[in-house]
Order: structure tokens, then sequence, then C-alpha cells
């Protein structure tokens, strides 16, 4: 059981918490994750981590409400507890001075972003982010990024805030004015499959955040498989980060939609109950 | 006193003399062996209930009265955990069954269990001397075994097994499956403080989230598990050694010795084109949804494929369980597609013989090649390969061929690929100095279970490969008396080399 000790929303659907989980907090790196089980009846789902606090020993997760356990989720009051908590899981960020980092993240994909655009810049990187999401009020984190990068362009789709534009227009923008030696992708997995379009143009490695349907996050289940280069890899135990150029996006995709039926029942359910 | 002499000693004890005496061994030849009383096969394809239903306590005494109580008992020769097998069965001849209960857990930690999923046949029943000597059927030994641990169970009258003084050492058992609790159980026993890790949130691994509830209620494990609880043993779940915390730091938290139990975690895909598509999943996926997140309930958040058409790829336990919770899921075609024939499966005779009566299809000497999905990225048909089967092989086993020109489309709306599994990486990956075979499995001394790190030993799947729960048990004895041993001083081999 994990409490929750604060909790913040950023918007109507986007809520960050703070729980208690002193032992993951003081061996996370960026990149990792974890899986929870919210209650006893809940589902096991992987949340990156966007941030710890060792001397609390508390880390952060940023949900956005889209199905039951992100609706339970945000409905958890700080004193509530979390059933089950389990990490840190995945292989950490393999961070290196490596020049200029290009950092895109699109909405709720900028949580996990933040962690690593930390420790790069700690690392000695120029850092430059995007940030992007369909709204204004869909963007999040932007202070928290602003402290680690030494430039932010924000983005919104329907220009209600930054400027107006997809996330790769922002991109195409920095590649063609300065050199970037690496760029990081974590946002939904189309954006994702379009953002990692643009640097293959530029021949820039990039590095791309999955976030697969995963059980048990251990390398049991594998239904979390992609195909990376051709081969099949397991997110929970390979990753969650790949060279974004190998990935097959259009399969993870396609993986990505297998119970959506599903989730569309259990979230009418979920509603209906809760009207 | 060596253990022969242990045995010869208890043999001759007053009761058992007495019992021998009773009956003459040509009529307890003579009486038939018992039959497992079975739910009815179409009921239960659509229950989760249990299958064998266990022997009542008349049928249980008639049984063991056929047990000629041998002065030199074969039969424990073929148990790795080397139950007293005439001792406990006569105690159940004489009607003391929760003793003959007690003389279970004076070996074994898991004694309800192993009484439904040991492959008995090809252990102690055959050895047993009807097997050997009588070319008759083997005294049911699963069968009572079951009966003395249930009866314990349902009497509420669980006997506690005895623990030594504390010895004031803690020692870390990682993985909570059948070898780390029969490991922990054993190191209770002698005094030792020991606390298991588990990475998900249930106690008991493969029993839990493995092997479904018509053949091992998760209730059975749990009157287990609180036992192992009453004996001192520390339960953390959640927890990942090598992630949550590190062996150094679990080190300086004052662990002195280790036991790896984490088991065979990863799925094996057989990688033909079409693997990924979506209604595609591992054995392990579809048995965990089920078992440990009762997806199969409504009220639970887990969802679940509920195919019609289900094809399950494997000859295994795990294919049959697979097959057998997709008919209880609601399928109206589950089949079984295996590349050799029935001979060769390495499924129990008992489970093929359950799901036959379930309507599972057997299309044995057939593989798929190639899967087809529709415009969503759905499996919609497979495309099966039939074989013949050639030469042995290194397993012994004829090798199947392709027979060429075969092929043939097969409709499908979920497949199952339980073709075996690799062992679990997180250990390994989190500790260089352990060795490694090119398996991925643990690299440990036959004799001791030692690994290439002192005072880490390890046993079950992570050294196996893909095993079963009462070899894994059997390690975890292993390894707990070559821990003590090591403790005592009385440690024999030392280091591993590669040549293991």
């Amino acid at each position: 059981m994990n409490k929750v000790v604060s909790k913040e929303f950023f918007s109507e659907n986007v809520v960050r918490l703070e729980i208690e989980a002193p032992r993951i907090a003081k061996a996370r790196r960026a990149g990792h994750f974890v899986i929870l089980r919210v209650d006893e009846k809940g589902e096991r789902i992987p949340l990156t981590i966007s941030g710890s606090n060792v001397a609390k020993g508390t880390i952060t997760l940023v949900i956005q409400r889209v199905g039951v356990t992100s609706r339970k989720l945000a409905e958890l009051e700080p004193g509530d507890m979390i059933t089950d908590l389990v990490g840190p899981l995945g292989q950490a960020t393999d961070v290196k001075k490596a020049g200029t980092i290009l950092a895109c993240g699109g909405g709720v994909g900028v949580a996990p972003l933040l962690p690593i655009v930390e420790a790069n810049k700690k690392a000695g990187n120029r850092v430059i982010s995007i940030i992007a999401a369909r709204s204004k009020d869909l963007i999040i984190l932007e202070d928290q990024i602003r402290e680690f990068s030494d430039e932010v362009i924000v983005m919104t789709d329907d220009g209600s805030y930054g400027e107006k534009g997809l996330i790769t227009e922002g991109m195409e923008r920095v590649i063609k004015r300065e050199k970037v030696d690496e760029a990081v992708i974590i946002g939904p997995a189309i954006m994702m499959k379009f953002a990692a379009e643009v640097t293959r143009k530029y021949e820039i490695p990039s590095i791309a955040s999955l976030n697969t349907i995963m059980v048990d996050g251990t390398g049991m289940c594998g239904a979390c498989r992609v195909t990376v280069d051709g081969k099949t890899k397991f997110v929970c135990v390979d990753g969650p980060e790949f060279d974004a150029h190998k990935v097959d996006f259009d399969e993870m995709l396609m993986r990505l939609s297998g119970y959506k039926d599903f989730e569309k029942d259990a979230n009418d359910r979920y509603l209906n109950q809760h009207k | 006193m060596d253990k022969q002499d242990m045995l010869k000693q208890e043999r001759d004890a007053a009761w058992r003399k007495e019992l021998r005496a009773k009956i003459k061994n040509k009529e307890r030849t003579g009486f038939e062996r018992v039959k497992m009383p079975e739910a009815d096969p179409i009921e239960r394809s659509h229950s989760y209930v249990e299958v064998n239903s266990g022997l009542s306590a008349g049928e249980a005494v008639l049984e063991a009265q056929r047990c000629l109580d041998c002065a030199n008992p074969t039969c424990i020769q073929g148990c790795p955990v080397e139950i007293n097998i005439p001792k406990f069965i006569k105690n159940i001849e004489r009607e003391e069954f929760l003793e003959a209960a007690k003389v279970l857990k004076e070996t074994s930690a898991l004694p309800a269990v192993c009484g439904r999923v040991c492959p008995q046949e090809k252990q102690c029943e055959a050895t047993c001397f009807y097997t050997q000597k009588l070319n008759k059927p083997a005294i049911a030994i699963g069968y009572l075994e079951r009966f003395a641990a249930d009866y314990e169970r349902e009497s509420g009258n669980i006997s506690v097994p005895e623990v030594a003084e504390s010895k004031n050492i803690k020692v870390a058992c990682i993985g909570s499956g059948p070898a780390g609790l029969s490991f922990s159980g054993d190191m209770a026993k002698l005094g030792y403080d020991v606390t298991v890790f588990e990475a998900l949130h249930q106690i008991g691994g493969v029993l839990k989230y493995g092997i479904p509830e018509f053949r091992l209620p998760n209730e059975v494990v749990d009157v287990e598990i609180e036992n192992l609880k009453k004996m001192g043993v520390k339960f953390e779940t959640n927890f990942i050694v090598g992630k949550t915390a590190t062996v150094e730091d679990l080190k300086e938290e004052g662990f002195e010795a280790f036991f790896v139990g984490s088991g065979a975690g990863l799925p094996r895909f057989m990688g033909i084109p079409g693997e990924n598509l979506v209604g595609i999943l591992s054995s392990n996926e579809y048995l965990t949804r089920v078992n440990l997140m009762e997806a199969n309930k409504n009220e639970t958040d887990t969802p679940i494929l509920k195919g019609k058409r289900v094809a399950v790829i494997g000859g295994g336990n795990t294919a049959m369980d697979s097959v057998r919770t997709a008919l209880r899921l609601g399928a109206e075609k589950a089949m079984i597609i295996y590349r050799r024939s029935e001979e060769e499966m390495p499924a129990r005779v008992e489970e093929i013989k359950h799901a036959k009566e379930e309507g599972v299809e057997f299309m044995n000497l057939q593989n798929p090649i190639e899967y087809i999905g529709d415009s969503k990225g759905y499996v919609r048909q497979a495309r099966i390969q039939r074989m013949e089967l050639g030469e042995p092989d290194s397993s012994g086993r004829r090798r199947p061929v392709p027979v060429v020109g075969s092929e043939y489309l097969l409709d499908v709306d979920t497949v199952v690929v339980s073709v075996g599994v690799s062992p679990n990486p997180l250990i390994p990956q989190s500790l260089p100095d352990l060795k490694t075979t090119d398996w991925s499995t643990l690299v440990v001394d036959d004799e001791s279970l030692q690994t290439s790190v002192p005072f880490m030993f390890a046993g079950g799947d992570i050294v196996r490969g893909g095993a079963t729960v009462i070899l894994a048990m059997g390690d975890g004895r292993k390894a707990a008396k070559a821990m003590d041993a090591k403790f005592s001083g009385t440690f024999k081999s030392e280091t591993v080399t590669d040549s293991n």
C-alpha cells in the first residue's frame, strides 16, 4: 500500500500525484517506470516516473484521465492509498554529454520527458525542449521544463497558447536553425511516429520512450512486445526507450488498440456508476 | 543415523508392524486402485470448479490398504522432496489423518499443492513396487497426499511445523514460487530469519498466476502460505530485487545469504510472420489475466479476449491450462495445435484426458507458419503446416518434419502461444558477477546449488529453464540444506566453474 501525499490538477483531465514510495524514490533514474494497481479490482498499468524526492521518500506520477484506472487515480485524495505499486522498472535513460539535445514532448508525454531533460541538462548538454499539446489547458509542466532547458518552445494545435502548429513543425525549425546532436521523443504513439520521421530525414539519432500495454512489467507476459529493427522486443525489460528510427510504430499503434472495445465498455460502465 | 536407518526404525514401530499383520499382502495387492472423483466434463468446462474433487475418507483408507509398507520403499526415491511416503500412507490406513498430514510437512512446504499438480506417474508412482515389480497400477500416492493435506486444512486443525531456536541470521529469498516457498519453509524450520521478496502483488508465483483455479484453487495455496507465515517467514510483495533494491542494498540491511528462485519468466514466441497481430498472446499473459487479475470476473477492470475460435500452440501442461481456460471463457472451438504426436506431448496424461473430455480438439502433427490479420490488425487466420515424425532429436523425441505442400488456412480469432519460456533476465541483469549459461539460466553447483556468487544459491526454473513445481521445490530444499551447511561451517563445494 502506498499513500498519496499530494495532488495537483494541471488541467481538468491531467493530474499530478505525489506518492509515498521511499525505495523507488531512491532507486529510480530518468526513464524508469512503475506498475500500479489502484485497488483490489484494479488493472495493472505502467506509468513513467516524472520525478522523485528522496528526502521525502516520494515519487510523482502524471496521469491523464482517459480510462477506468486513470479516472480512479484522479479521484484519489491526499491520505488515500494505492493498493499496489512496484518499480522502478525498465532500463534507465542512457544520459551522456552529447552536445545539443532536442527534447520533444507531446501531451502527457511531457511528464516522462521532464526527468530526461533534467538529466541531460545536468550532464552538461544544451537542451532545447519543445512541448506540444492540442490546446492550452493540456500543456503541462512548462515551468519545470524551463528550469532545465536552454530554450523552450510551446506549441498548440489550435494556437490557444504558444505557437500554433504541430510539434513536427517546431522540430524542423530548430533543426534547420542549428546543429542538433540527439533527439528524445515522448508522447502519443502517433506523434512519436511523425516526430521520428522528421529526425530520420535529418539523420539525427533519436530515442523514443514507448508506453505499451503491460500486465506484470517484468518480462513475464509479453503484452508489451514491439518490433524494433525487425526483431521482437519487450518494452518492459528491453525498453522503454528504443531507437526511434527502428521502432515499427504502425504495429505499435495497432497493438495499442487491441483492447479498445473493452476499454470503452469499462469506461462507460464506470461513468454510469459514478454519475 | 542415516536416512535408511531412520526409515527402518520408523517402519519397525509397533503400530506399523500391527498394521502390516492385519491384512495379508496377497489380499492387499488384489484391491483395485481407487478412481479420482471428477466434476462432470460438460458442467465443469463452463465453470472454474475444481476438476478433481478428491477422495472421501473411506476411499483413502481403502487405497492406503493397498500399500505394502515395503522394507525398501523405492517410492521415496522417486520424490524430489523425499516425503516419507509409507509413513504417511500407513497413517491414513490407521485413520490418523492429521498425523499423515504432519508427515507430509516434515519435508514438503506445499503438500496440498503437490497432491494436485505433481506428475506422480513419472515420480513416486513410477518407482512404486506395484509399477516396478507387480505390473499393476501404482498406489495412488498423489491422491492420498492431497487427501491428507485437504483433510487437515478442512479440519481447521492445521499443524505448524516445529521451528528451531532463532539463529539471528537474515536470509533473503527472491521469488515466492514453489522453489522459494520450499526453501523458506526449510530455512525457517532451521531457525533462520527468512524474508521472501515477490515482484507481483500476490504470493505464490506460478501457483497463482499460472496454474488455473480449476486445477489448483488459490485458496489452497493461500493456506500453505499462511502456514509459512506462522513459522515466521516474512513476505514482501511488489518488491523486485535488483530494481526496488539491489542485492548490495539488502546486504547493507543485514541479509547474509540469498536464494534466487525467480522463475522462467520470459515467454518464447515462434518468430513467424504476423505473430504480433492483436489477439495473439503468450500463455503467460492469457493465464495471468485470468488467474492473477481475475479478468474472467465482471467486477474487475482487467480485460481478456474471449475468443470464439481459440488456437493454443504447444503440447505442455501450460498449453492444456490455456486451452481449457479458453473453453471456460466461452470458446466455441478450443484447439491444441502441436507439432509432434500425442505420444510425445509433455503434458500430463491426466491433463490431456481432462481436456479431451471437456471438448478440446487436438490437432497434432500440425504447426502454424504464419498468421493473417484483418485491416484493423486482429488475427483472423493461421496458416498451418502438417508435420510427420522423422528421426529422434537431442531430446530423444522423434523430430517433426514439415510435409511439403500440406499448408492450409485455419480460421481463428485468438491464438495463445505456449511453446516454452526463458529465464527471467532481471536478476542476472542486475548482478554482472552472476554466471549464466548460453540459455540465460544461472550456473550452479550440481550438489549445493550455489551460484558463482558466494552465499547466493539458486533453484527452480531460473536454473532449469522450464520444469515442474516439484522439481523447483526439491531445489529449494537442496539449497536450504547447503546454505545451512555454509553457515554451520560444514559446506563442501566452494566455487562454481564454467564447466558446470
